[in-house]
Order: C-alpha cells, then sequence, then structure tokens
C-alpha cells in the first residue's frame, strides 16, 4: 500500500513495522485473499450496506432476522431405504428439528433404479434409494406433509422426485398449493462440481424451466431450484470462486426463464441459494454479505425486477464436509461449530451441521444429535441472534466483503467472454479453476503453511476406532425385491401410456414436461424408467475429464 | 525398473467426488509419473480395460461412495481373469478401518489411503511397491 500519510499508513510503517511477524504461516484467507493486519476507517473499503429488509440487504434479508424468527435447523439425513430413513426423520423431528431434508443414493441421484446393473454396491449407501411413488409413500409414512417443509437434494431427476412428492402429497389430502419445500435441481452446479447429470447441459436447462414454470403455478410455495454454491466449494474452490460461480449460475437461469418468456417477477421470489460455511470465519460471513449484494443489484439493475421480493437472496447452509477430519474426529465437533457461526453471523435462513464422524462414513444418531445441538446452543445460549448482522460496519469483515464482491464481477466477465455458463462448462473453464484452487490449498498443507490440527500438526498416534454406522448389505437386495415386486403389481398398459407420452412430448420444446411426469408417477412409473425415456430422446453428457 | 511408473487413477461406480482424484492425479504427474485418469462414473470393466491397454504399473482407485467393497474385489477379480494381477490395486477414499483391513488381506489390495493422507506419502509408496514388483 502506498504511503499516504494518513494515521495508519504510518502505524503500519513505524509500529507494526517494527514488530516480528511469525514465519511459515500464511496471513491470506483459506482462499488466498490477502488480509491487512489491521483495518480502520481510512483503508476500509465499505460498500452499499442499507439496513436489514432493505435494499441491497447487505445486512440481512429481513427487517427483523432471528428477531423474528430463527433459521430453520435442517439436518440432511438419508440411507437405507425408505423405512430406515423414515424412521430417522421421525428422531430429528422428535429432537426439535424443524425442517426435513433428504439425501438421496447414487443411484437415484444418477436417474438409476435399484435394479439397475449400475447401482450394485451403491444402493442405499449415500442417501436413500428411491424408486418410484411407492417409496415415496413410505418415506414420508406418518409426517403430514401440510405441517413441515421438505428440502430434496436431487438435480437430474429432480422433476420425477418433485412429483412423487407431489403425489403424496395429494394422497394425504393435501392440496400440493400449500406444499412447502426446496427441491435443488440445480443442473449447472452438477457440471461445474458435483457431478452427478444424466442429460446434455441444454435438455437439462429446459427441464429445470418447465419445473420453474409449473412451479409458479401449481406449487407456489415450492422452492423449485436451490441454486447451490456448497459443492462447488466441497470440489476444492476458493470461496470467491464459490461466490462467483453460483450466482453465475443463479443468473443463467434467471436469463433461461426471461427467455422462456416468464416474467421475472413471477419467478425469481422463488429462486433460493445454497452455500458452504467454511472455517474462514470473517471470509465466510463477507461472502453471503457479498451474495445477498450483488444478487439485489444485478436482479433490480439488469433483470429489471420490480418486485423487492425478487432482489432478495434467501440461502441455506451447510457445514463445510471438506474441513472435517478423520483424525481425531471429535475435533470436528468444534469446526462445526465455528463454521455454523459464521453462518448465523452471515444471516442464514436455514442451516445443516455436520456430524463429527462424517469423514468416516455417514453419521450415527448420537453424532446428528450432537451436531443438531451445536445449532441449538448458538440460538438459545450465545446471545448472537441478538442483534441484526452484528458485525456489519466492521472495518474488516466491510473490506473483505467488498473484495469478494469485486473478485465475483471479474468472474462474471471472464464468463461472458467464454459465451455464458454453459460454453463456459463445456470449455472445461469452473472444472479447471476449481482444480487449480483445490491443488493450491493441498499444496499448501503439505508445506505446512496452514495448519490442519490432528493431519499435519497436533497428531495423535493413540486414536481410538471410532464406533461408525454400518449401513445393512442386506437393504440393497431388500430395495431390489421391492421395486420389483411393485413393477409386477402395477397396470403396465397405464406405464406404456404414460412413457409414451412423456417421450412424445420430450421431443417437443415446447411443451412443459411436468404433467405428464406428474401423469407417470401417479401412475408408478419409476425414477429410472423416466429418465431412461428421456435418455432415448435427449442423450446423455459426457465430461472430458481435465486435472 | 525401466521408464516412468504408468497409473491408471479411477473413479468407479456412480460417484462424482473427484477432488481427491485430480488432486492425486496431478501429484504423481508432477512426481515424474505417467498418469492417465479415467474420468467419472466407470465400470469395474472400463477401469481394467484402460489398465492393460495402458500397461499400467498401478491403479489408484478412489472412492467415497460406500460402494468400494463391492466395486474394489471386482476390479481385482477382472484383472486376475485377464492375466493382469500384477497390476498393482490401491485405493484412496472414506473407507471405514475394517473395511481397508478386509481391502489388503482378503483382496490383494496393495494400499488404502484415507482422508488426510498426504500426496507425498502415497508419491513414496507407489515408487517403493512399483519398483519392488
Amino acid at each position: 500500500m502506498a504511503t499516504t500519510g494518513n494515521h495508519t499508513d504510518r502505524w503500519r510503517e513505524e509500529l507494526y513495522g517494527a514488530s516480528p511477524e511469525r514465519q511459515g504461516e500464511l496471513f491470506s484467507t483459506i482462499s488466498g485473499v490477502e488480509n491487512e493486519p489491521l483495518y480502520t476507517e481510512e483503508n476500509a473499503e465499505v460498500g452499499e450496506l442499507g439496513l436489514p429488509g432493505e435494499y441491497p440487504f447487505t445486512r440481512g434479508v429481513y427487517p427483523s432476522m432471528y428477531r423474528g424468527r430463527l433459521w430453520t435447523m435442517r439436518q440432511f439425513a438419508g440411507f437405507g431405504t425408505a423405512a430406515e430413513t423414515n424412521e430417522r426423520f421421525r428422531y430429528l423431528l422428535d429432537h426439535g428439528q424443524t425442517g426435513l431434508s433428504t439425501a438421496f443414493d447414487m443411484p437415484t441421484l444418477m436417474g438409476y433404479d435399484s435394479d439397475h446393473p449400475r447401482s450394485l454396491g451403491e444402493v442405499g449407501r449415500e442417501g436413500v434409494a428411491i424408486d418410484s411413488l411407492d417409496d415415496m409413500l413410505t418415506l414420508f409414512d406418518g409426517i403430514p406433509l401440510g405441517e413441515v417443509s421438505t428440502s430434496m437434494t436431487i438435480n437430474s431427476p429432480a422433476a420425477m422426485l418433485l412429483a412423487f412428492y407431489a403425489c403424496v402429497g395429494e394422497r394425504q389430502g393435501v392440496p400440493i398449493s400449500a406444499l412447502r419445500g426446496t427441491v435443488q435441481t440445480d443442473i449447472l452446479k452438477e457440471y461445474i462440481a458435483q457431478k452427478e447429470w444424466i442429460f446434455p447441459p441444454e435438455p437439462s436447462m429446459r427441464l429445470v424451466v418447465d419445473m420453474i414454470e409449473w412451479c409458479s403455478r401449481e406449487m407456489p410455495l415450492m422452492h423449485p431450484v436451490s441454486i447451490s454454491g456448497y459443492h462447488i466449494r466441497e470440489a476444492g474452490s476458493t470461496a470467491a470462486q464459490e461466490l462467483a460461480f453460483t450466482l453465475a449460475d443463479g443468473f443463467a437461469y434467471v436469463e433461461a426463464c426471461i427467455e422462456r418468456g416468464l416474467d421475472v417477477d413471477e419467478f425469481a421470489p422463488r429462486l433460493s441459494f445454497f452455500f458452504n460455511a467454511h472455517l474462514d470465519f470473517f471470509e465466510e460471513i463477507a461472502k453471503y454479505r457479498a451474495a445477498r449484494r450483488i444478487w439485489a443489484t444485478l436482479m433490480r439493475e439488469k433483470y429489471g425486477a420490480k418486485n423487492p421480493r425478487s432482489w432478495l437472496m434467501r440461502f441455506h447452509t451447510q457445514t463445510a464436509g471438506v474441513s472435517l477430519t478423520a483424525q481425531q474426529p471429535e475435533v470436528n465437533l468444534i469446526r462445526t461449530a465455528i463454521e455454523a457461526l459464521a453462518a448465523v453471523l452471515g444471516g442464514t435462513q436455514s442451516l445443516h451441521t455436520n456430524s463429527f464422524d462424517e469423514a468416516l462414513a455417514l453419521p450415527t444418531e448420537h453424532a446428528v444429535r450432537l451436531a443438531l445441538r451445536t445449532q441449538q446452543v448458538i440460538a438459545h445460549e450465545t446471545g448472537v441472534v441478538n442483534t441484526i448482522d452484528p458485525l456489519g460496519g466492521s472495518y474488516y469483515v466491510e473490506t473483505l466483503t467488498s473484495e469478494l464482491e469485486r473478485q465475483a464481477y471479474e468472474y462474471f466477465e471472464r464468463i461472458d467472454k467464454l459465451g455464458g455458463v454453459i460454453p463456459a462448462i463445456k470449455e472445461n473453464f469452473f472444472q479447471r479453476e476449481i482444480a487449480e484452487a483445490s491443488f493450491r490449498y493441498q499444496h499448501e498443507v503439505e508445506q505446512q503453511q496452514r495448519v490442519v490440527v490432528g493431519v499435519n500438526r497436533y497428531i495423535q498416534d493413540d486414536e481410538r476406532p471410532l464406533e461408525i454406522l454400518k449401513i445393512d448389505a442386506a437393504l440393497e437386495q431388500k430395495q431390489v425385491e421391492r421395486v420389483q415386486a411393485m413393477r409386477a403389481r402395477r397396470d403396465s398398459t397405464a406405464v406404456e401410456a404414460a412413457l409414451a407420452r412423456l417421450r412424445e412430448d420430450a421431443a417437443h420444446e415446447d411443451r412443459n414436461l411436468m404433467e405428464p411426469i406428474m401423469d407417470a408417477a401417479r401412475a408408478y412409473v419409476t425414477m429410472g424408467e423416466m429418465c431412461d425415456a428421456l435418455r432415448e430422446v435427449w442423450g446423455v453428457w459426457r465430461e472430458t475429464p481435465v486435472f | 525398473m525401466a521408464g516412468k511408473i504408468r497409473v491408471v487413477v479411477a473413479k468407479p461406480g456412480l460417484d462424482g467426488h473427484d477432488r481427491g482424484a485430480k488432486i492425486i492425479a496431478r501429484a504423481l504427474r508432477d512426481a515424474g509419473m505417467e498418469v492417465i485418469y479415467t474420468g467419472l462414473h466407470q465400470t469395474p470393466e472400463q477401469i481394467v480395460e484402460t489398465a492393460i491397454q495402458e500397461d499400467a504399473d498401478a491403479v489408484g482407485i478412489s472412492i467415497l461412495s460406500g460402494a468400494h467393497m463391492t466395486l474394489v474385489p471386482r476390479i481385482v477379480d477382472l484383472l486376475k481373469e485377464n492375466d493382469a494381477e500384477d497390476v498393482l490395486v490401491v485405493v484412496g477414499g472414506t473407507i471405514p478401518a475394517d473395511d481397508a483391513e478386509e481391502l489388503r488381506s482378503k483382496h490383494g489390495v496393495a494400499a488404502v489411503f484415507g482422508p488426510g493422507a498426504a500426496t507425498g506419502e502415497i508419491v513414496d509408496f507407489l515408487r517403493g511397491a512399483v519398483t519392488a514388483a
């Protein structure tokens, strides 16, 4: 920084410069943003703030924030068959959780039924196996859908799972227009980071817009898309990349909907977001604040949204799985608590806290309860909810917010130059940027420039093995038999007719696919069968891998 | 041992978590090895075919989906069936300790690296094990 003769600069040169700094470790953020040793009114960069609930919402989307309503405590759960996960859901609701969040297994995420050869060994391992409406009815058995909100982490086959959920509502006698929740549906970040895809980007985008269009009419309380940075960060990105790529994806959906002829104010209020909460405390808080400001600004100024609700970025947060260590796993409780606190100070609307054993396996009930308790302690014991955006005006946090915002706008320009998000995906732009960042971080850890407790410092050799959750291998066979029995008893003529209509409508770009998917769901067509029908019409996506 | 060590880095099954695989692939390449990365969503058959075609010294299997006890033994068996049991099999990912032990003792996996393993450790292991073979 050039000397301008101000007080801070003189302090930096004369007093700070005379004191020794610790050598070896970095003073930049985890993501590599350089930090000054001190921020004051002279070197702080404070952007537009507004007040909570006021444009550009830097300080929070609601006027009363947590004094009006706490965030939703929403633990992601799913394993085995629908019956096992239904039991975990009821357990979480009994312990004070306020919303449900469903994790699906790999075959479901990839659009394969449990008895597909590619599903072998993967059924129910990393989430719950859902093949048809039959399984969805079991998953929500005894849970009144009119009273809970449900989040579903599903992307390529999101339309099918949303249809199954709507059908469960119908069976429970709840009008689908009263169902609340979120479907992730964010296919762009799949190509960028999470890599659970089926179809090529163009028909995938069409399906997303079909869902948004249909939900705005039929399920107005549903969030049809949750634009997700979480997986981008888990894949190894920096905070600035998470921010920039997620928002770029968000604007790509907005543009696709406008292109379809939808009014921005009709769908934008239902778009929601999902971010990671990593360990660099202030950087994370700055990231959420910058995200709100950028979204509001561009929605109003660039996309012409007039309804203030279209300007609001509401988001869910999950603590960083990638920050958890297999070594001394109890220490993860502390990491998660700090990450969760950042999410709360950043103004999240809902939160999942990871369990301490998740670098080893899916969590046990004991570990999940402690994770939920972490949120309850923050909410009720620490006092951080008493004042809105308590870090607003901090010289450092405001400067970091402005810096992350600046980096995001730089990325938007680079993405625009490549022709937009989809061309950039096809050129592996995001994938390369993320791989580069993740390799750099690993290098810094291995060089001891960044300390990971228990991994490269404070190592303990006599660790006792932890009791972890084991998924019963017999559940896979049980689920395979279940889907096959269901196929044997359904009306096969109705199934064939529903699939024929789905194929036909998929071939016509001007037809919304949600109605044929709803009809297929009611006829007990499986998710895999519906995906196969669309594979026939649209083909499949293959990535050219880079490292 | 003449020439560069040839390693196939493979992602079997439906698992999309590729951060680790890419870091390892790059670290092995930087250490002077010839690295072939299969990309995602490979079947055991595809991985074994790549290993044979590429005349690999080792296959590094990265798996975080919990399907390791199905997919890894299948890859080992297919290598044997194709007279390629001399290819060293190394596994990385979220593998519980009991499973890692079984993969090593019953299925002939040379090593299992869990979360937090340093890339240098993996490079050293491969150099030692491939040269010894």
